[in-house]
């Protein structure tokens, strides 16, 4: 590819808020919605998926020379899920209480669209080293994202932070929807928005969903450059 | 409404009312219902109303002016919202309530969506709803009506469809009372008497056509007669009046044509029923009308009028 290729320092900081995952490519917005009530599941989560990436963009990269393309996917999936079960066995082993928060959403980041999505966009065209710190910017990019929406919704709708109650109710009861299904949504519409202009900054035309303009650009190229996949 | 030149094609009618006039007429058939929501619940109305309308217009300022667009408060639309909001809302709610009310109306349902004329729901119904999801304890504690007690009670009491979802039906208020609103419920939704005084003035004024309450209330008094409940009590309960004259009306968010109408208000109607009759709730209009709200663009693509003289043209076959 032509393409000149970005400086460490980029591809480290590119997931934050350029490319963040959840508010950016909107992928992943599965276990974002569903385990933000708290911020410490949100962290957990986060933390969780961050070690999955870091683990398999790096093997996916050490061994992007020997997947046959027409098998990538399985392959990607079956090294994704050996990550999935050292960190699972790791939580359950040593913090029962976010394994039983997290619940389903712990065995399920092997379906989770971010890992996947670099592992097939990033770590199968890049070395291993890239691909550790691409694997790094975008798990801090979803850490921070669950942590941001977590924290909101326990504040707003709990009345506490981190499992700190400070606000008891007597005063102004705690907004109850905020931690039920349609609060979720309207903290992610709204910190999309704000990352949104984040991103683009002030005064530049917004985006438009052009292929040029998209983050998953590499991935669509391929498919116009010949292979049907 | 904000003076742009909008071109279509003719015929062109031009009108010298402005979005600010009709809302001024609103206020003024709301003024009824309000009167009676002080004589009734004393001075806690007024205060959640003042604050209500207070907050809603200060909230519409301070998004515009961050948003930088054109100040919009001068429409009285914001004021409209604040009132309705504050109808929406039981006497006994510390003041906060009417606060966040006012926010999430304004600023999440109307101005995050574009402002006047943008906005997919009807802000107070959808402020009501977050409330009553956000302080679902705080949002049905009803307080009886005191007439002329200013003071107000502060025994909470049952609304009359709660009693109904209770199974006390023996001990509802008598059909005048709640015809004139002497009974416990949100402060602008219990005196049917004055909100038909200001959807009558209203419909007399064209602001509004008859068609969405005659058929949502229509429907209301059928179905529940079907479904063996008392008609005259189902639909002298609740917010259906203040639902049906001065909510499911809205401009933005209900259909153009007539016949879009009557399906919109007929659809409403039967969801009203069918919430309060058979789920947990005990009230049905709040949801009904913000769920007919989003259905609205569906009606109007499927009643779009024919101009005079067209033929209909032939259903295609769909490609495969």
């Amino acid at each position: 590819m032509a393409k000149k290729q970005k400086s460490i320092k980029d591809i480290f900081f590119a997931g934050w808020i350029k490319e963040n995952p959840v508010l950016r490519l909107v992928l992943g917005t599965c276990p974002t919605l569903a385990l933000t009530t708290q911020a410490f599941n949100g962290l957990g989560m986060g933390a969780a998926a961050t070690f999955v990436l870091v683990g398999s963009n790096l093997v996916i990269s050490l061994l992007r020379k020997f997947i046959p393309d027409n098998v990538r996917i399985p392959a990607f999936i079956t090294i994704i899920a050996g990550f999935v079960t050292v960190i699972q066995m790791i939580v359950k082993a040593f913090l029962p209480t976010l394994d039983s928060a997290l619940g389903i959403y712990l065995p399920l980041i092997v379906v989770n669209c971010i890992i996947l999505g670099r592992a097939e966009s990033f770590a199968s065209k890049n070395g291993p080293i890239r691909s550790i710190i691409d694997g790094l910017g975008m798990g801090i990019g979803f850490t921070i994202t669950l942590l941001i929406m977590g924290s909101i919704r326990e504040i707003i709708g709990n009345g506490s932070w981190m499992n700190m109650i400070f606000n008891d109710g007597s005063m102004i009861q705690p907004m109850l929807i905020m931690i039920l299904p349609p609060g979720g949504f309207f903290v992610f519409g709204i910190l999309v928005a704000v990352f949104n202009r984040l991103a683009e900054g002030k005064g530049k035309e917004p985006a438009t969903l052009s292929c040029c303009n998209c983050p998953q650009a590499d991935m669509c190229r391929k498919a116009l450059e010949g292979g049907n996949e | 409404m904000d003076g742009k030149l909008i071109v279509s094609s003719s015929p062109h009618i031009t009108s010298k009312t402005k979005t600010k006039d009709l809302m001024r007429d609103v206020i003024i058939a709301l003024c009824p219902a309000l009167i009676a929501s002080i004589i009734f619940f004393g001075y806690r109305a007024l205060v959640i109303e003042i604050v209500s309308v207070a907050c809603s217009v200060f909230f519409e300022y301070i998004s515009r002016r961050i948003m930088k667009r054109e100040q919009t408060i001068g429409d009285l639309s914001a004021v409209v919202t604040g009132l309705l909001l504050a109808f929406n809302l039981p006497a006994g709610v510390p003041i906060y309530v009417p606060i966040i009310g006012a926010g999430v109306a304004i600023i999440v349902a109307k101005q995050m969506f574009g402002g006047i004329g943008q906005n997919f729901v009807n802000p107070a119904l959808f402020a009501r709803i977050v409330l009553m999801n956000s302080f679902p304890v705080l949002m049905t504690t009803w307080y009886p009506a005191t007439p002329g007690n200013f003071l107000g009670d502060a025994t909470a009491t049952a609304s009359p469809l709660g009693l109904i979802a209770q199974g006390a039906v023996d001990k509802l208020p008598s059909t005048l009372d709640m015809f004139l609103g002497n009974t416990a419920g949100c402060l602008g939704e219990t005196s049917a008497l004055a909100l038909l005084i200001g959807g009558i003035y209203l419909i007399c004024r064209r602001v509004i056509s008859a068609t969405i309450p005659c058929v949502y209330i229509a429907t209301v008094f059928v179905l529940s007669a079907i479904l063996g409940q008392n008609p005259v009590v189902q639909i002298l309960s609740g917010g259906l009046f203040i639902g049906a004259f001065f909510m499911a009306t809205d401009y933005v968010t209900s259909p153009l044509t007539n016949k879009g109408k009557v399906i919109y208000a007929f659809v409403m109607g039967v969801i009203t029923v069918l919430i309060r009759v058979f789920a947990s709730l005990p009230e049905g209009v709040s949801y009904s009308i913000v769920l007919m709200n989003i259905i609205v663009p569906l009606i109007e693509r499927k009643t779009i009028p024919l101009p005079f003289g067209a033929v209909k043209e032939p259903k295609k076959k769909e490609a495969k």
